[in-house]
């Protein structure tokens, strides 16, 4: 146990120098919840006593008369890995989109009920939906880096498009790149095309652009299902490492994905919530019989 | 419960589940017989009973080898990952118990066929109690039934209070006649081993608790 943390904050110092190049540096951060011992690990810690980043309180979601998200009630732990599960139409896509108000997007698409982010309704008429979504980012499905753009363009692309100049854009490109393990891959060749990447290094490329805009959450729409299993691997193994650092929402159909990457499991079926508890449980001893069903392959 | 919608998974786990009967009866079998040898006085019964084993040993490979398959190849989750795991776990108390048997029929062939009658022999009622617990555990095992799982695990409490009578039993005999002494270690080795059987009865009955509830029940009484 020992052994681990520690090695964790030699990789997080390698990391900063890496970052920064020099030694006076930023100010070292707070040590993260996962490094104090003190504190319950998270597979101690029942889900009734979730800390939420944020909370949907009876989220209903329609496309036009079809209502998708039949009234979501689902706390999203803080700096945990919370995986939405469910077959196909069963509303989990939808529901992420409705955590950064990408669902209303879409023509004829709307949503009612609270979604909190801290203490705040992000459908509040006041608040800023581009902000709400600096704040919560996506990565999708299919890894796709804007094709006329450089690697280092597209990590910057976010910041770009929300109208910022950054005051040192390359110390940001290597920063975000180090945070998604992709610098040493890539750092020769910043200048060429985000495309010409492997879909794998793609991926880790858009978490990058998505982490420059410094979210607080970071949803993840399917993130590897387009990519090969060492691919997956990376990805899985980059959760694991920002966990420590956001709130992730990952939604997969990948059932092992889940066990293996989520500290939390909310299983959706026909647009409603079954069940929401630790993965472990959820993947061990299910309280329902729908959950059990499905996770078993029992279904339909 | 519903069907798996992949046959195949469907009868990889119905082969191990009845892998696991079959093992189960055979050691049944064993322990009954291994008794019947020893309240009918049977060496010869005692010997073939002996026998079985070779059979069970080979159940527990068959079926550790299925389990390991089916874990690699299927990720299972929940009921099923609990079905496996309790599975692995049971046929190493199921093969345990083959050889108590077997070696309450190697006592048996010690003791012999002349052995003087007892009308007050303390050894059929505490092998009536550890062996109706291993019968029970593998029935509810089979039927998935907790309840009766549970009450197998109660009644190692009356399995043990036999089995401390046992020496205070045997005691004055042998003090007052040495020409039992050797039988009366024999019986208490006997008593030994139903107690065992009990033990990994008890085993059973607490894994099936967990693979039917999910809760582990061991190491709490």
């Amino acid at each position: 146990m020992t052994t681990r943390v520690l090695s964790l904050t030699q990789a997080e110092d390698a990391m900063n120098v890496g970052q920064y190049g020099t030694s006076k540096s930023t100010p070292k951060k707070p040590s993260r919840p996962d490094d104090d011992l003190s504190k319950p690990r998270w597979d101690e810690v029942s889900v009734s006593t979730i800390v939420p980043k944020m909370r949907t309180e009876d989220l209903h979601a329609y496309f036009g008369q079809s209502e998708v998200l039949k009234g979501i009630s689902l706390p999203i732990a803080e700096k945990q890995v919370t995986a939405i599960i469910g077959p196909s139409g069963c509303g989990k896509s939808t529901f992420v989109r409705c955590l950064n108000r990408m669902h209303e997007v879409v023509p004829g698409a709307r949503a009612t009920g609270r979604v909190l982010l801290d203490a705040q309704d992000i459908y509040q008429p006041d608040v800023d939906a581009v902000r709400v979504r600096r704040r919560v980012g996506m990565v999708f499905q299919k890894p796709n880096p804007f094709p006329t753009m450089s690697i280092r363009d597209n990590v910057l692309a976010g910041l770009r498009l929300n109208g910022e100049r950054p005051d040192d854009p390359d110390a940001i490109v290597e920063k975000m790149l180090h945070r998604v393990a992709l610098w040493d891959e890539v750092k020769d060749i910043l200048g060429r095309a985000g495309t010409g990447l492997s879909g794998g290094q793609q991926q880790r490329l858009c978490i990058a652009r998505s982490l420059a805009l410094e979210p607080e959450v970071l949803l993840m729409d399917e993130p590897c299902s387009a990519l090969d299993p060492i691919a997956t691997a990376r990805v899985e193994e980059l959760i694991h490492e920002l966990r420590k650092s956001y709130t992730i929402v990952i939604v997969t159909h990948n059932m092992q994905q889940a066990a293996r990457v989520a500290n939390f499991t909310a299983f959706f079926y026909l647009g409603k919530l079954v069940e929401h508890d630790r993965t472990d449980v959820i993947f061990t001893r299910p309280k329902e019989m729908r959950t059990e069903d499905y996770i078993t392959g029992r279904f339909g | 419960m519903a069907r798996h919608t992949d046959r195949e998974y469907e009868a990889e786990l119905e082969a191990l589940r009845e892998r696991v009967l079959l093992m189960g009866a055979r050691v049944e079998e064993l322990v009954t017989l291994a008794m019947r040898s020893y309240v009918e006085r049977s060496v010869d019964l005692a010997r073939s009973t002996i026998e079985l084993d070779r059979n069970v040993d080979q159940l527990e490979l068959d079926i550790d080898e299925l389990a390991l398959q089916i874990l690699a190849r299927r990720q299972p989750v929940a009921s099923d990952l609990r079905f496996i795991t309790t599975t692995l776990k049971l046929v190493t108390d199921l093969e345990r118990i083959g050889d108590l048997g077997v070696n309450i029929c190697e006592r048996v062939a010690e003791l012999g066929a002349d052995r003087a009658p007892n009308p007050h022999d303390p050894i059929p009622r505490l092998a009536d109690v550890a062996v109706g617990m291993v019968r029970d555990a593998l029935d509810a095992f089979v039927a998935g039934d907790a309840f009766k799982a549970e009450q197998v695990v109660d009644r190692d409490k009356i399995v043990d209070s036999y089995y401390a009578q046992l020496f205070p039993e045997l005691l004055p005999r042998m003090m007052s006649d040495p020409g039992v002494v050797l039988e009366s270690t024999r019986l208490l080795s006997i008593g030994k081993c139903l107690e065992r059987l009990a033990d990994h009865a008890t085993n059973i009955a607490e894994m099936v608790v967990f693979m039917v509830k999910g809760q582990d029940v061991r190491h709490s009484g």
